[in-house]
């Protein structure tokens, strides 16, 4: 079997500053906010009441008429990755299904529909908790408190019969093999923070395998919910800092970091067979060079403080693409802004790359967006992508005194020009232990 | 420096463990045991109070403790977990012990590593049910009602644990295995549904075969046999409700089938680069030999009707295999017994396999244990590697009345001795995810 090479001719992309790939590099570039208190439903009784919204979203926009009505079983994760799949699929040039339909592109598609594969990383995605109360509560008795017999006997009738498939992590790939007819592997990463890298990650080996020429591939999540927004609030990861200050809540690697913001978002990649990009004449960002993983064998809940399974993926990557240390021209880090976290990816990341680690421009983007969980990876892969596309590092949002103990050099206040040939993007799970690490490289010629 | 080879075409995948916990049981051979003999798991429910529900029963692990199979203090260390990653911990310590991993000393660590294909834990409903319902506001709309979420915050605030809704993460399972058995290597977890544990089967051996890992601790866990669950399946009008007979109630491929049988459980596998294993004296019960992977990309809730992504996926995994639908010895069906699965499926088989459909005998056991969702595949897995031992196939019980759309020979209400060399699995989920796996005997 040759050895396949896979690059990116696609970015789409759904964030709380912008949809779309210029739109979010613009902002970025800008140095904008898109965290403020959430307008979603009232958050005037949670500890942290700021979080990243994406304004102005919504799924019947990105799919073919026909099937807009479906749009009524997506949950928002659903929504942010139809959204993400249209962009992505548009950026790349592909006439999908969703293109043609939409009479974007004329038929018939400029590739094989078994060939195109889907990966997309999602969280545990939340029930609506406005349809799910006033279901439940049609079931309590005459002391106000819920009965399961009435619910059993009658209650579940008030959830629509669809009820289950609009929480279903695998129903954000599934729309979009349906909306874009993409029959190849559809796979479901559910590794919380860690699922977009590993989406993309395994998309990345599918197509070196060949069982796919092209995948769309990233992942997408919305925590602002009052379920999700809860959950993180219990766990103790948020700001509370935040609140009359929602545009600076998030300081990733900063002195002064004290928590992360939600955020809502996601983004997909389009990874494709390097002939088969050639072939079609497709514009390409980068090329993928290397993925590896690794997990935490110490905790499942806590960072490890040394950062080891952050090393073993960042070494295992760079192997992976050939590598060493001093050919890393830009670190494109997570940060989510919990400072033990921060500190841990670090430290794991010095461990991994040595001195390189503080001498090369590192980027945090979650000032600016927030966490948006299983989809905040894709969207750092995106802008990696642009960065190398660019030769450009937008500035890290909210990073005003870097933490001298973490040592990376984060590219602060204006974007910074600057050759770079090859990065690496990593993640780590908040709980879980999962750890990924990938290698984009300028594509030689 | 130059690019390392990425194909590794020569490392060929094995099996060396296997553990489950199914509501047949625990462990391997007992299992197997009840299967061949076509025993029932089924019952009515009793995990919670399902009697008004449409369907009142379910395939349930009864008497799960965890500190059996990990031991009292290891088991105190996961003393959190949900009921699915309990499952997980314990089939993983049986599958680790079987593979003889618990006394070797030689293994690099960093070079093992887990792909599951683990649902999200149950919810802790009578704390988020008291929640939700004092946070609805009647008066609010109009008198049409409202979510008032300051008083959801209060509340939930109060009575929701955190380490109870950290544990729900569907990530949770492999990240306490890793601690359990001190692995540093990839860890993925996979959740397509119906598919998960096959999908993440096969992924497992892509990443062994590839050189990414030596060894993969792979299989599914899941319980969905909860209120929520139950409701959702019910709403879907997916479950079986033959209340009044709840024994027979799964029948795959009869005419009479009405829904599939709500399973729980774990499977779990020990795959392993062939050579690793050799050298390490390990016992290799089977080969993964081929692994096809599709998406119907046709609706969130039907399969394709020409059953295009179920052939696909069998086509693929056999070509993966380098076999044809002649080597096959025998096929682990999806078969859920609904109307829609068992007809679709056999017309793929009939579509690829041709002439030789009629021939190879297919079967499914959740007619035996239900449906255990994620772990389904993985649970299904581990019979095909008994069958293969033992050359002889598990029955398809409560099979009495032929259906025409499913004209096949699906083994009914006798296990039946046969020389089996290779086996073809399969695994559909909704939204249209298709998987299928195919394990040989090693030669």
């Amino acid at each position: 079997m040759s050895t396949r090479r896979v690059v990116i001719t696609g970015i789409g992309l759904a964030t709380p500053i912008g949809i779309g790939a210029e739109a979010v590099w613009k902002s970025l570039l800008e140095n904008r906010s898109g965290v403020r208190r959430i307008t979603a439903f009232d958050p005037g009784r949670f500890r942290c009441q700021v979080g990243g919204e994406i304004e102005g979203l919504s799924a019947s926009q990105y799919v073919p008429k026909a099937y807009r009505k479906s749009t009524k079983v997506m949950a928002r994760d659903i929504e942010i990755a139809v959204a993400a799949a249209y962009e992505a699929a548009r950026d790349a040039g592909l006439k999908t299904r969703c293109l043609i339909e939409r009479g974007e592109a004329e038929g018939p598609p400029n590739f094989d529909p078994t060939r195109l594969g889907v990966n997309i990383g999602a969280g545990l995605i939340c029930a609506d908790l406005t349809e799910l109360a006033g279901a439940l509560a049609a079931s309590t008795d005459e002391s106000g408190r819920f009965d399961i017999r009435r619910w059993g006997a009658e209650g579940m009738n008030n959830l629509t019969p669809l009820w289950l498939l609009k929480f279903l992590p695998n129903m954000l790939s599934c729309h979009v093999t349906i909306v874009h007819d993409a029959q190849a592997p559809s796979n479901t990463i559910t590794c919380s923070e860690a699922s977009s890298h590993l989406a993309v990650g395994e998309a990345f080996r599918t197509i070196s395998r060949g069982a796919a020429d092209i995948c769309l591939c990233g992942g997408a999540e919305s925590k602002l919910n009052p379920m999700g927004l809860m959950r993180q609030q219990l766990l103790g990861r948020l700001t509370t800092s935040g609140n009359d200050r929602p545009e600076v809540a998030c300081r990733p690697f900063d002195v002064s970091r004290d928590g992360t913001v939600i955020g809502e978002g996601g983004g997909l990649l389009v990874l494709e067979d390097l002939e088969h990009a050639r072939a079609r004449g497709a514009s390409i960002y980068c090329e993928v060079t290397g993925f590896a993983a690794s997990c935490n064998a110490r905790s499942w809940h806590e960072p490890d403080p040394q950062g080891r399974p952050m090393t073993l993926a960042v070494r295992k990557a760079l192997a992976d693409a050939g590598l060493r240390p001093d050919d890393v021209d830009l670190i494109m880090t997570f940060g989510t802004g919990i400072p033990e976290q921060d500190a841990s990816e670090a430290a794991g990341l010095r461990a991994a790359l040595g001195d390189r680690a503080g001498q090369v421009p590192a980027l945090a983007i979650k000032g600016a967006v927030g966490n948006s969980g299983a989809g905040s990876g894709a969207i750092d892969l995106c802008i990696a992508a642009m960065c190398l596309r660019y030769q450009r590092i937008p500035p890290s949002r909210n990073v005003t005194r870097p933490d001298p103990a973490c040592g990376l050099d984060l590219v602060t206040g204006r974007p910074r020009e600057a050759g770079i040939d090859a990065l690496v993007s990593v993640a780590y799970a908040l709980n879980g232990g999962q750890n990924a690490a990938l290698v984009f490289q300028r594509l030689e010629v | 420096m130059a690019r390392p080879d990425r194909t590794n075409g020569d490392r060929r995948v094995v099996v060396t463990g296997c553990g489950w916990i199914t509501p047949l049981g625990d462990d391997l051979d007992g299992v197997w045991k009840r299967l061949l003999r076509g025993d029932s798991g089924v019952s009515p429910t009793e995990l919670f109070d399902a009697s008004t529900f449409p369907t009142t029963f379910s395939a349930q692990v009864k008497g799960f403790d965890l500190r059996r199979y990990l031991g009292e203090e290891a088991a105190a260390r996961h003393r959190d977990v949900s009921r699915n990653t309990g499952f997980a911990l314990a089939a993983a310590q049986m599958a680790w012990k079987d593979a003889g991993l618990d006394d070797f000393a030689g293994l690099d660590r960093t070079a093992v590593g887990i792909y599951l294909g683990g649902g999200e834990g149950p919810i802790d409903f009578d704390n988020f049910v008291a929640a939700a319902v004092s946070a609805w506001d009647r008066q609010a709309a109009g008198g049409r009602g409202d979510l008032d979420t300051r008083r959801w915050a209060e509340e939930a605030e109060k009575r929701l644990n955190a380490v109870r809704e950290l544990e729900q993460d569907p990530n949770m399972a492999a990240g306490h295995i890793a601690c359990q058995f001190g692995v540093e290597g990839p860890s993925f977890n996979t959740l397509t549904a119906c598919a998960a544990s096959t999908q993440a089967i096969g992924e497992a051996a892509c990443l062994i075969r590839r050189g990414d890992a030596d060894v993969v601790i792979s299989g599914g866990t899941h319980s969905m046999i909860h209120p929520f669950g139950t409701t959702g399946f019910n709403r879907l009008t997916a479950l079986s409700t033959r209340n009044d007979s709840c024994m027979t109630a799964s029948r795959p491929f009869d005419r009479t089938r009405d829904g599939f049988v709500l399973g729980e459980g774990a499977g779990i596998l020990i795959l392993e680069e062939l050579q690793h294993a050799r050298r390490r004296g390990a016992r290799c019960r089977c080969e993964i030999r081929g692994y096809g992977s599709t998406a119907d990309a046709f609706r969130i809730t039907d399969i394709h009707e020409d059953g295009r992504g179920g052939i696909a996926a069998m086509r693929l995994a056999l070509e993966d295999a380098g076999l044809t639908p002649e080597d096959i010895d025998y096929i682990s069906a999806h078969g859920t017994g609904t109307e829609e699965n068992d007809k679709i499926e056999s017309l793929a088989i009939m579509q690829l396999f041709g002439e030789h459909a009629r021939k190879v005998p297919i079967s499914s056991i959740k007619s035996m244990m239900g449906h255990l969702i994620a772990a389904a595949g993985a649970v299904e897995l581990i019979t095909c590697i008994l069958a293969i031992r033992d050359n002889i196939l598990p029955p398809t019980t409560n099979y009495q009345t032929p259906d025409p759309n499913c004209p096949l020979d699906y083994v009914p209400n006798q296990a039946r001795p046969a020389r089996v060399n290779a086996c073809l699995s399969n695994s559909f989920g909704f939204g249209g995810q298709n998987d299928t796996l195919i394990v040989t005997r090693i030669t």
